[in-house]
């Protein structure tokens, strides 16, 4: 068992870790974040999150391409009037390393985590009932909008739409979003209707949770410690 | 002409189940074809994957005599059938009535006066030009089916494909989707659970059980026996 398996802990892990991870300053202890990242993941059976990875490494580039030449210090290279400067590269690598530490230790924490069950933990840890019931309709319609968006593409390919940038293809897609959104907010009335039906008050019934085992104390307490060893080497 | 439609060895499968296995069709070019089966048997499967929408695992989709395999072989073929789908919602995705209608022509290359003119026309013939001007989505379950069928005959196709069409529609506006089908001089599969309307509609019949398509027969059994009616109360 490498992630406590309370999902109550591992959203306060989800918060804490990236939280100490932004105050880490130093290369050595941000690659050594992202290592310890890697190591977890080889440790657990999920399967490698390659593609949350990949949209995250895009935005990474752009760092790559600006930090180096918008921060003043000793210079590298010169393209033109532009300078870039060692510092620059450094701190940009450090970023990249902490970033892609937070989003590899978010994936072991909740990939593998029906939304549905996130609801109920994110209760139990007194979060605004508000949030929690968005949060939690959300990711239940989510789903059933995205079918509805694939079932009218499908419609629309069926009647030779070929999408190509002129007036017709924006105007299809601009009818297509409309309706999606109107279909929506009509279901989202029927849903709230077919929920006061059924005794709805405003509050969904409570399921209390069972407290976490030792073990899982153990292994928070373990990852919250290593993280603040890799804090306090940064900062020594 | 040639025959509209022919499958030869037809194996599709969803999620790794297999749902069609060796299906040998063809259709004549004014047959009008009637598919029946359990639910889930694989019905709007098979009428997904006659126009490209699934994609088989093995055999050949052949349509107007050329046999297509990939998105542009269908693509080419598409304006010549017309797939009418189980849910009108999946197919309406246009504000108004006419600009739904209008939509296939203005994809196969019409002018936009032009498409709104043969909108108009089809919406005519139909008997529903009260129609034009409201939106789909607050449409009766009858008069969705109806403009559904406008947009596809709007695209004056050769073959329609029509998934459950009597589903959710009234007496009045069954007897102009079973007029719009009599007086259509193309080919049709329908793929209905209401007996009355396949033998109403249908010159053959075959059904679709264990993944495989069987000839069936349809027959009239002349009974005598109640039969329930509901009529307006006349009231003194």
């Amino acid at each position: 068992m490498t992630i406590p398996g309370d999902l109550r802990l591992r959203l306060c892990l989800a918060f804490v870790l990236p939280a100490l991870l932004t105050a880490v300053n130093g290369f050595a202890p941000a690659c050594a974040a992202m290592v310890a990242a890697l190591l977890l993941h080889t440790g657990s059976r999920q399967s490698f999150p390659w593609k949350r990875l990949l949209h995250l490494e895009g935005f990474l580039i752009l760092l790559f391409v600006t930090l180096p030449f918008t921060m003043p210090g000793t210079p590298l290279l010169t393209l033109g009037p532009l300078t870039a400067s060692i510092e620059g590269v450094s701190r940009a690598a450090t970023l990249a390393a902490k970033v892609t530490a937070s989003v590899l230790l978010l994936a072991l924490l909740f990939a593998a985590t029906d939304p549905l069950h996130l609801g109920n933990a994110l209760r139990a840890l007194h979060m605004p009932e508000s949030l929690v019931r968005l949060f939690v309709a959300v990711t239940r319609q989510f789903g059933v909008i995205r079918a509805e968006f694939s079932r009218l593409q499908d419609a629309m390919r069926a009647r030779a739409f070929h999408p190509c940038s002129n007036r017709h293809t924006w105007r299809s897609y601009g009818n297509l979003m409309g309706m999606l959104i109107v279909r929506a907010l009509e279901r989202a009335d029927r849903v709230e209707e077919a929920m006061r039906l059924r005794g709805y008050t405003g509050r969904f019934p409570r399921t209390a949770l069972a407290g976490p085992s030792a073990a899982d104390w153990a292994v928070t307490a373990a990852m919250i410690g290593a993280t603040a060893l890799l804090l306090l080497w940064d900062k020594a | 002409m040639t025959e509209p439609l022919r499958l030869q060895n037809l194996s599709v499968s969803r999620d790794g189940t297999p749902i069609l296995d060796s299906i040998d069709l063809r259709l004549g070019e004014r047959e009008r074809l009637a598919i029946v089966g359990a639910n889930g048997a694989g019905k709007t499967t098979l009428l997904r994957s006659i126009v490209g929408l699934e994609k088989p695992d093995a055999g050949d989709v052949i349509l107007f005599g050329e046999p297509c395999r990939r998105e542009r072989d269908f693509r080419a073929k598409r304006p010549r059938i017309g797939f009418l789908f189980q849910e009108s919602d999946d197919q309406l995705f246009c504000p108004s009535v006419i600009e739904d209608v209008a939509f296939g022509p203005l994809n196969t290359g019409a002018s936009e006066a032009d498409a709104r003119l043969i909108a108009s026309q089809t919406l005519e013939s139909l008997g529903i030009a009260h129609l034009a001007e409201r939106f789909t989505h607050r449409l009766s379950g009858g008069e969705k089916r109806l403009v559904c069928l406008a947009g596809l005959l709007a695209m004056r196709p050769d073959v329609l494909l029509l998934d459950e069409p009597t589903n959710g529609v009234d007496a009045e506006n069954g007897a102009r989707l079973r007029a719009a089908l009599l007086a259509f001089s193309g080919a049709i599969i329908l793929v209905s659970h209401d007996d009355r309307f396949v033998a109403e509609i249908a010159t053959r019949a075959l059904v679709l059980a264990d993944r495989r398509l069987k000839p069936a027969e349809i027959h009239d059994h002349v009974h005598s026996h109640r039969h329930p009616h509901i009529h307006a109360k006349q009231v003194p």
